[in-house]
């Protein structure tokens, strides 16, 4: 049998460590989706192991196969040496693998040592509760995870609510604790806390595996990092001190060959959009935006670049009327546009292809033609007197539907029967009909093959070409630097900087300032940083 | 994935109803009855002859109403199970009309009726009216709010009957005035024969007009459009610019006014007093049924609504009287199972397969 110390054939992990988790060629697919293709993956004994991404990069996936969640479709895991299958999560648990799930799995009305004790064999018939009571305090204690035993679950924030699962898995005897985003949900003080616990574990003998798309905290808690970017690995174990956030950043966004769009030189116009120092929270009431300010003018894209979660879902609802900017203001053609509704925005001429297609852009039961008149539906042709004109809306649609390539047998039928490109086609379709005056579009590629993501290309330049503001959130960055005239990034919702993009398009430098901007440093310290070394 | 055909639905609940038969048939013949007989009982005590046939449609009509009033609800997603209480407010706005007295006893029907008529539509909109604004303003569960409504419906007409407009001390005001009451078939037998004794009366074409002017609205209309596209992705709507908060009062205003539209043609139509017990017969909570079972389309909830009726009134005919209800309420237990067909398709997967 394989002893603990057994060599492995990647390369990644160094000769003689100890191995807690070996995953091999993990293939997962999902209808449409590859999310995992040949995944390798290695964690050492006592290691906090990173597992950076981007949002569907696969990562989530992995961990849910290697805690028992999921059976790849191939692949083999082998856990302290010996190889396993598990079939359900309480498998992963016996062989002390615990997973911590992004949406928490806890009974509200019950307290912290009743919800650690359930679905245990132990204590059998009667709770002795003040017992477990203070054998949970003596955990939480231990590796400082502060929360009283005898709280009701209801009664806790979401920080102390991810230390009872974490309590849950120690009292278990995970020894390989997996946490898929655990900071996602935790304030900076909090985000303190977790480290230091995570730290006394990994003193203990234990590893962790730290799900994360947030480059400084990975930079700031791991011991090795593994990137994934499209279900593959794009870098494996890398020691997190020999490696640098832009590698890191590179490794996540991609540096793929920048194709060549077909862009005409444009000289912008007027002043379309002005943001002005914008303040917004994001839907747990934190602070999503942090005096951001920004415009974009007639006939030209600007990108907005930055790592999922820094603010570009708050700032194009502020912008779009969907959210309250809580400071600031958000200028449209003049006319002060934010805190009034999203409809004075339709009306203004704001169009907006947003991130979620179909929990946003578009009614799933409804038909093509009830989605492409969404925003024209209540203005004349379509609309008289009250009522739709529906000949008129129909023939709408079908205009639609061959101009822009759609297919589907009818008009009639539901979106929700669409692919994801016909349907963006669809959204598409209605924000470009109604002649926008300023576009946001925000991830109009995302999870649309190849061809879908050149027509969404096109159209967007073609929208240029005929003088719409388009301002471009995306986390493709070969995307936003082949598309934008113009790239301003976002971090903590906050600008850090702007970078034009001249006729010659886009060099490598620009890519390494972007990175370097997206993990957080201003464009002035990363001049300033230029200047001292040509000194 | 594929769309099943578009018979499915329909074959679906078809079949629902099937089963529902069949189970019900098996709990008759526990019973110690005969389940054919007892169906073909039902039947022909509700379709028989042109007077049973009459008598059926006079039990579908407040039905109807009260099915519409439940449809346009449910189409936002708001879930009215007050339609009870605001069919019996309704019944009270129009009696009040008559009782108060607001217009006297001998006034033209020509005025009477459409007075009466939007009495009813104002009081039921007022029952909608609370607990949509309990939603729009406060969030407060509307299955809640319009729950408990109903009760305060009963009593609040109950205390009118007894204490304000009670006749010799009965539970129930007096008989309202021949000029107050809808036009009903039988007053026509003088010059039209076979309309003698036909108890069928204006409330069915009101309820016929109503449906399909809530068809039009919902399916051709600006104000339905918002409905529908709230009702299926309200963060769609949202998006699109439309009002939530403002068509969530409406929707219920006008839920509980189609209910209050059916109390009044109820107690104008038939019972012809002010009196609680033939008026809180549940036809708010059999209008959610019907409204379910005509998958919220107007149209097809008239068909439905008489389907209803039928059962209703063969409730009289057999013993013991709980049969149709218990069919009834099997219908429904069956159609809800049947939903589950249509939002999921069903595939078998053997031990140790992957799903
Ligand atoms: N249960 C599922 N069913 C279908 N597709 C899924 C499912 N879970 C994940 N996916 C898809 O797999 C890809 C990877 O998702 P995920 O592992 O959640 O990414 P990450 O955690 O890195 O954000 C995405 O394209 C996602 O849409
Ligand atoms: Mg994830």
């Amino acid at each position: 049998m394989d002893t603990l110390e057994r060599k492995t054939t990647n390369p990644s992990v160094a000769e003689g460590a100890t191995l807690f988790v070996e995953m091999n060629g993990i293939v997962k697919r999902f209808p449409g989706v590859l999310a995992n293709d040949h995944v390798d993956f290695v964690l050492r004994h006592g290691e906090i192991h990173a597992l950076l991404g981007e949002n569907g990069a696969g990562k989530s996936t992995l961990m849910n196969v290697l805690a028992g969640l999921y059976r790849p479709e191939s692949g083999t895991i082998l856990v302290k040496g010996k190889v396993v299958n598990f079939s359900s999560p309480r498998d992963a648990i016996k062989a002390g693998i615990g997973m911590i799930h992004q949406h928490f799995m806890l009974v509200p009305s019950q307290t912290v040592t009743e919800n650690i004790l359930l679905g245990l064999d132990k204590p059998r018939f009667r709770l002795q509760l003040n017992e477990y009571d203070h054998i949970v305090a003596d955990l939480s204690e231990r590796f400082g995870l502060k929360v009283e035993p005898r709280a009701k679950v209801w009664q806790l924030s979401v920080g102390e609510q991810q230390r009872v699962e974490i309590l849950k898995m120690l009292y278990r005897g995970t020894d390989i604790l997996i946490m898929d985003e655990p900071t996602a949900v935790l304030a900076p003080q909090e985000i303190e806390d977790l480290f230091k616990t995570l730290r006394a574990m990994v003193a203990e003998g234990k590893s962790i595996i730290f799900i994360s798309h947030k480059l400084h905290e990975v930079m700031a808690i791991a011991d090795r990092v593994t990137v994934l970017r499209k279900g593959k690995v794009t870098a494996a174990g890398l020691d997190a001190r020999k490696t640098t956030l832009q590698e890191l950043a590179r490794q996540m966004v991609g540096r793929e060959v920048i194709f060549h769009l077909d862009k005409k030189l444009n000289t912008p116009g007027e002043i379309v959009l002005e943001v002005e120092d914008v303040c917004a929270e994001n839907d747990k009431g934190l602070q999503a935006l942090n005096g951001l300010s920004l415009d974009v003018r007639a006939g030209e894209i600007v990108g907005l670049a930055g790592v999922a979660g820094n603010g570009q879902r708050e700032l194009a609802q502020v912008i779009t009327g969907l959210r309250r900017c809580t400071d600031g203001c958000v200028i449209l053609n003049g006319e002060v546009i934010c805190n009034r509704s999203a409809l004075v925005g339709i009306q203004r001429g704001v169009s907006h292809i947003p991130e979620d297609r179909t929990g946003v852009g578009t009614a799933p039961d409804l038909s093509v033609t009830d989605n492409v008149i969404m925003k024209q539906y209540r203005r004349p042709p379509i609309a008289q007197h009250g009522m739709l004109n529906m000949q008129v809306a129909t023939k709408f649609a079908n205009e639609l539907k061959e101009s822009y390539d759609i297919i589907v047998p009818n008009v009639e039928t539901p979106v929700r029967l669409l692919s994801g490109g016909n349907l963006q086609r669809v959204i598409l379709a209605r924000e470009i009909s109604g002649q926008p005056s300023l576009m946001v579009a925000v991830q109009p590629t995302r999870g649309l093959d190849v061809g879908a993501i050149e027509g969404v290309h096109r159209l967007l330049l073609s929208q240029r070409e005929s003088g719409a503001a388009i301002l471009l959130i995306s986390e493709e960055l070969e995307e936003l630097l082949s598309l934008s005239d113009r790239v301003y990034v976002i971090y903590e919702g906050r600008i850090m900087g702007e970078v034009k993009i001249g006729a010659g398009g886009s060099s490598p430098e620009m890519i390494d300032t972007v990175g370097l901007m997206m993990t957080g440093t201003p464009l002035e310290q990363i001049r300033k940083g230029e200047a001292e070394r040509n000194v | 994935m594929k769309e099943p055909p578009r018979w499915y639905p329909a074959a679906v609940s078809l079949g629902a109803i099937m089963v529902a038969l069949v189970l019900g048939g098996i709990l008759i013949a526990f019973a110690g009855g005969d389940p054919f007989r007892s169906y073909a009982h039902i039947a022909k005590a509700s379709f028989g002859n042109l007077g049973v046939l009459s008598d059926t449609i006079v039990k579908a009509t407040p039905i109807l109403l009260t099915s519409l009033a439940c449809s346009i609800a449910f189409r936002m997603k708001l879930w009215n199970i007050g339609a009870e209480g605001q069919f019996i407010m309704g019944a009270f706005g129009a009696g009040a009309i008559v009782l108060t007295p607001i217009l006297p006893a001998d006034t033209s029907p020509w005025i009477f009726i459409p007075v009466m008529m939007l009495a009813g539509i104002l009081m039921g909109a007022i029952w909608g009216f609370f607990p949509g604004f309990l939603k729009a303003r406060f969030n407060v569960n509307e299955i809640i709010s319009t729950l408990m409504m109903n009760y305060i419906a009963i009593s609040w007409v109950n205390f009118f009957i007894f204490a304000v407009w009670t006749e010799g001390g009965f539970q129930m005001s007096p008989k309202f005035p021949e000029n107050a009451w809808l036009p009903r078939l039988l007053d026509y037998a003088k010059t039209i024969p076979i309309f003698s004794g036909l108890t069928t009366h204006l409330g069915l074409l009101i309820g016929i007009v109503a449906a399909i002017v809530l068809w039009i609205v919902i399916y051709r209309s600006r104000w339905g459009y918002e409905i529908r596209l709230i009702g299926d992705n309200p963060r769609a709507a949202q998006y699109a610019g439309i009002n939530i908060t403002r068509n969530t009062v409406l929707v219920m205003m006008l839920s509980g006014a189609l209910a209050g539209l059916g109390g009044m043609s109820e107690i104008t139509g038939m019972v012809h007093r002010l009196q609680t017990t033939p008026l809180a017969a549940g036809y708010g909570f059999t209008g959610i049924i019907v409204a379910w079972l005509a998958k919220l389309n107007p149209l097809v909830a008239i068909l439905v609504s008489i389907l209803f009726g039928a059962l209703l009134l063969a409730g009289r005919e057999i013993q013991p009287s709980g049969v149709p209800k218990m069919i009834q309420g099997i219908i429904l237990v069956c159609l809800i199972a049947s939903d589950f067909l249509m939002r999921y398709r069903v595939r078998i997967v053997r031990a140790g397969e992957e799903a």
